[in-house]
Formats: C-alpha cells, structure tokens, sequence
C-alpha cells in the first residue's frame, strides 16, 4: 500500500468524524456514560474493599506462653518438662509464626512492653507505684497479622497445637464478619461489573453498528467503483477507535477531577474518620481503570466497526 | 513471459471470440425460484453501445448486476473482460470492477464531499498519486463541462450536473465498459439528451457503452443495438433498433 493511500485513509477516518458530527457526538456520549457509570462503580467497589482490607490487616491473634506460676498453676495444674519454654524456643516459634502462609506480620511483645502498654491504661501515669513489680512477668507474647482473615481458624489451631502454647487470643465473630463481607463484596461487585460490562459492550457496539448502517451506502458506492475491503474498512475503524478514544477519556478525565475533590473533602471535613476510612490513591485506582477502559472504549470502537463494515461489505 | 502477462493475453483471446460481454445460457433464479433472468444468451463487442430495455421485473438491472459480480448467475456461464465471473475470488472484485464504470439512476455520489472529491475518490481507490489526481480529475471534470464546478458540493448541483459527476467519476479510470443503470430516469429531457451525447462520444473514443433504461424517445432517436427483455427472458436482439421492437 502506498504511504499517501495509507494518510489518505487516516485522514479519511479523522474527516469522517467531523462530517458526521451528530453521530459522533451521541457515540462519544454513549460510551463516555457506560464508562462513567463503569468507573464510578469501579471506585466504589475498589474503596470499600479497600477499608474492609484496612480493617482485615488489624485483626491479630494474640499468643501467650506457659510460665512458672502462670493461672494454670494457680487453678492446680502442674506444667510439663517442655511446656514452658526457653527464650530460644519462643524465638524459634516466632520464626515458624512468620513462615505460615496466613501470615503477614508478626510481632514480639516482651512482658515488660506489656506491663508499659498495658499499665498506664488501665492505672494510670502512675501505675508502677502500686505494683513495684511488673504483675504481667512471663507473659511474653507473639501479636499475629493474618494476611487473610478467611484463614483464621487454620492458623490458630495450629498454634494451639504447640505444647508451649498457653493461649490464643483471637476473635472469632470479626474474622467471621470481615470473610463473610469480603466475600459478599467479591460477588456482588463482579456480577455488577460483568453487568456493566455486557451493557457497555452491548450498547457502545450497538451505537457504532447504528452509525456506520447509516452510511451503507456510501459503502456500497466504494464497493461499485472497486474498493478493496480494507480500503473500505480503515476509515470506518479509525473513526471507530477515535470515537471510542474520545468516549473513554472524557470519563476518566471526570472521574479523576471527581475524586481528587472527594478525597479533598472528606480529608478536610471528616478529619476523626480518616484513621477508618482509608482511600485509595488515585494512581491505584487508574491502574485498573485506565486500561480497563481502554480496552471497553477503543476495543469496542474498533471491533464494532470492523464487524458492522463487514456486514456491508458484500456487495 | 510472467503469469499475469498469459493471463492478460488469455483474457484478450476470449474478448475477440466471445466479446467483452458475454452470456451464455444465465439464469439467475432467487430464493423462492423466481427467475429474474431466464436463459438468456448474447454477445457484446469491444466498443459496441447497447440499449437493454425492458418493462419493470424484466430483468434488466439483475443483468447489470451480473455483469458486475454483485450477483453470480445461477445457470450459465457470464464472461466480462475476458474473465469468467462465476470463478472470480471476492479479494478480486474490486480489481474487476476497476475496469468497469458505473452510473445509476440516483447519482450514488458521496454527498458529503465535493465534485473533485466525488471523482478523485475513484482514484484513490486505484491508489493513484495525489499529482496524478490532481492532473487527471479536472481534465475529467472539463470532459463532462464541470470544470468550474468542481469545488461546489453535490448537493448544490442540478440532477443532470449530478448525473455528470457520476460520469466522471466512471470514467476518470478509463474504464473499458460503461454500464448506466437507467441513467436518464431522474432528469429532464434536456439533460438527457446531453448525458446521452456524452455518452455517445466516450462510446466514439473505443469505451463499450451498455445503458439500461426505460426511455423510449432516447433510444428510439439513437438507433443503436436493443436487447429486449420480458419477465426475464431476452425477446429481441435488434442492430440499430428501436424501444419494444419485436421484429
């Protein structure tokens, strides 16, 4: 194909667009609203797993060794040889802690950090002054992160299941809440994007179809005067990825500016919430959607324009 | 000698011994078993004018269509430039159709573009260069008294001005066979009869001229060879004859 045959088409695409104004217009509107609607939702969804992750990563399970005059001697019960353990054993069990797949973070707390954490909270400033002792000796403890809260109970049986385990500390009704929202958060999302999804491709392809249907005859004149298919074809797809680009980037632009106010304003009004409500950056949420977009926009644009010229080719 | 120049010389061959239109024994029936052309024969020769008329259903436009290899033929055999269309692929028809121009009754000009661009269109469609275009679209334009219209949209031109553009674009690739399709229908009588000299003098420069049409006085006037069709079957073959001449 010659290079002037091959602008000639682009420009011929680019014209296209112009001549047919109304058209184009109502297609760019199309696809700007499903992807609109599209991104929307998409930012939604994404901020609300976002916080119930944020909320996820701060379930811990607590584990507590057994020790000389802890309460199981004081209710009568005498400890084993091996039931309490050594300071390098607790280290080495810390170490198996960290190397389990539920787990994300796993953090030492000495008896001593306890008392200090604990102290001041419950006795005040000056809570070393009625217990020149620290009352929490032996209660070293391991806090465990759980990178999933769905595993919960697979890992505190297994650290039940260390003899030098004395107790876990764990909650099972926020584990159980927090799987169970993630869960209905995964389904409900994925069966509105795939909604979305079928809607946009349906009513963006339709729009392109529609557009081009209306100039089956300016097809059928190529045709008769010895048009090749792919002479045909290339302005037509070239209109439909422009047009497809342009409904794409409208939204995103929206959404962009939207959500940077949002973000704004909520951290400026709402100032108490901003330790639970984590949002995302925009960059994450771009991650997704630009590309996503892209692909349901120009892709759409393309194929429905491939498709529909086709339709019209036989002539 | 290569592949393409054989078949160049093979082609030549069958248009001095069938002509550049043949038929031989088409059919072409549609779904329903309506036959729009039934067993019709005949030969055209290079340069020749011909008048195909018709009452409407006869099947005059199926055989344009035919000639066109925008329908294939259900029986038979159709040979256009030497070349057998019922064995032509679909990535060759365009390259067929550039030796063909076309005209219809209702322009089919792109209304959106100007004369000059309606014409050149049909040179990009060969993929002439733009300085070729730009020398060969108004010397076509002059030919068809549009030179200094070629800037005005289609849409500001008179039915005869418009039917003009779409001769020119027929014929700005020098095609070798002309087939008008009820060519006059859409213009008054003046305008006709200058679109049928037209015609008549790129039929002088060596151009077969094939005219489909329902206009009596025209073809009455040109004495020019009649095929006449009735409910798709050819009735009469008649040199220099004249509109429903039945011998």
């Amino acid at each position: 194909m010659r290079i002037s045959t091959l602008f000639y088409t682009i420009r011929q695409g680019f014209k296209s667009i112009w001549r047919n104004f109304w058209f184009s217009l109502a297609s760019v509107a199309t696809i700007s609203a499903c992807l609109f609607l599209f991104g929307l939702f998409y930012v939604v969804i994404a901020n609300f797993q976002n916080i119930v992750k944020t909320a996820e990563e701060g379930v811990s399970v607590t584990v507590f060794f057994h020790s000389a005059g802890d309460e199981c001697e004081l209710k009568g019960l005498e400890h084993d040889e091996n039931q309490i353990p050594t300071d390098q054993r607790i280290e080495e069990i810390g170490k198996l802690i960290q190397a389990r797949a539920e787990v994300s973070d796993v953090k030492y707390i000495s008896d001593d950090e306890a008392w200090d954490t604990f102290g001041p909270a419950y006795f005040g400033e000056n809570y070393r002054e009625g217990f020149p002792e620290n009352p929490l000796e032996g209660w070293d403890s391991y806090e465990v992160y759980l990178s999933d809260v769905s595993l919960q109970p697979a890992l505190v049986n297994w650290l039940q299941s260390i003899p030098q385990v004395r107790k876990v500390n764990y909650s099972e009704m926020t584990a159980s809440t927090l799987s169970g929202a993630n869960m209905i958060i995964a389904y409900v999302s994925l069966g509105i994007i795939v909604i979305l999804l079928a809607v946009s491709v349906f009513l963006i392809g339709n729009t392109v179809a529609m557009g081009i249907s209306i100039r089956k005859e300016e097809i059928s004149i190529m045709k008769y005067i010895g048009a090749t298919d792919f002479f045909v074809r290339a302005p037509f797809v070239i209109e439909g990825m422009m047009i497809g680009l342009m409904g794409t980037a409208a939204p995103l632009a929206i959404i962009y500016v939207l959500y940077q106010y949002i973000l704004d304003y909520v951290a400026g009004r709402f100032t108490m919430l901003s330790g639970f409500l984590q949002f995302l950056p925009i960059s994450d949420i771009f991650h997704f959607l630009v590309p996503v977009s892209l692909v349901l926009g120009v892709g759409i644009g393309f194929l429905g324009s491939f498709t529909t010229v086709r339709k019209h080719l036989h002539v | 000698m290569t592949r393409r120049e054989r078949k160049r010389l093979q082609c030549e061959k069958i248009i001095e011994e069938k002509g550049i239109i043949c038929l031989e024994n088409v059919t072409k029936s549609f779904p329903g078993g309506a036959h729009a052309v039934n067993d019709v024969s005949f030969q055209i020769k290079q340069g020749e004018f011909v008048f195909i008329v018709g009452d409407n259903g006869s099947g005059k436009s199926t055989l344009l269509k035919l000639f066109l290899r925008e329908l294939v033929a259900s029986q038979g055999k159709v040979t256009v430039m030497g070349q057998d269309l019922s064995k032509i692929r679909h990535r060759q028809i365009p390259k067929f159709r550039r030796n063909l121009g076309v005209v219809f009754q209702d322009f089919r000009l792109l209304k959106d573009r100007n004369v000059y661009e309606n014409v050149a269109f049909a040179q990009r469609i060969i993929q002439m260069p733009t300085n070729k275009i730009k020398k060969n679209v108004p010397g076509v334009l002059a030919t068809v008294g549009l030179a200094g219209k070629y800037k005005l949209k289609t849409t500001q031109l008179s039915g005869g001005e418009q039917q003009r553009v779409a001769l020119a674009r027929a014929l700005v690739n020098k095609p070798a066979i002309l087939l008008a399709d009820e060519p006059t229908g859409n213009l008054d009588p003046r305008s006709s009869w200058e679109i049928m000299k037209l015609f008549e003098e790129i039929n002088a420069n060596g151009t077969t001229v094939v005219v489909v049409t329902h206009a009596k006085e025209i073809v009455d006037t040109m004495q020019k060879r009649v095929i006449t069709l009735k409910r798709g079957k050819l009735i009469n073959d008649v040199e220099e004859g004249v509109y429903g001449d039945e011998d």
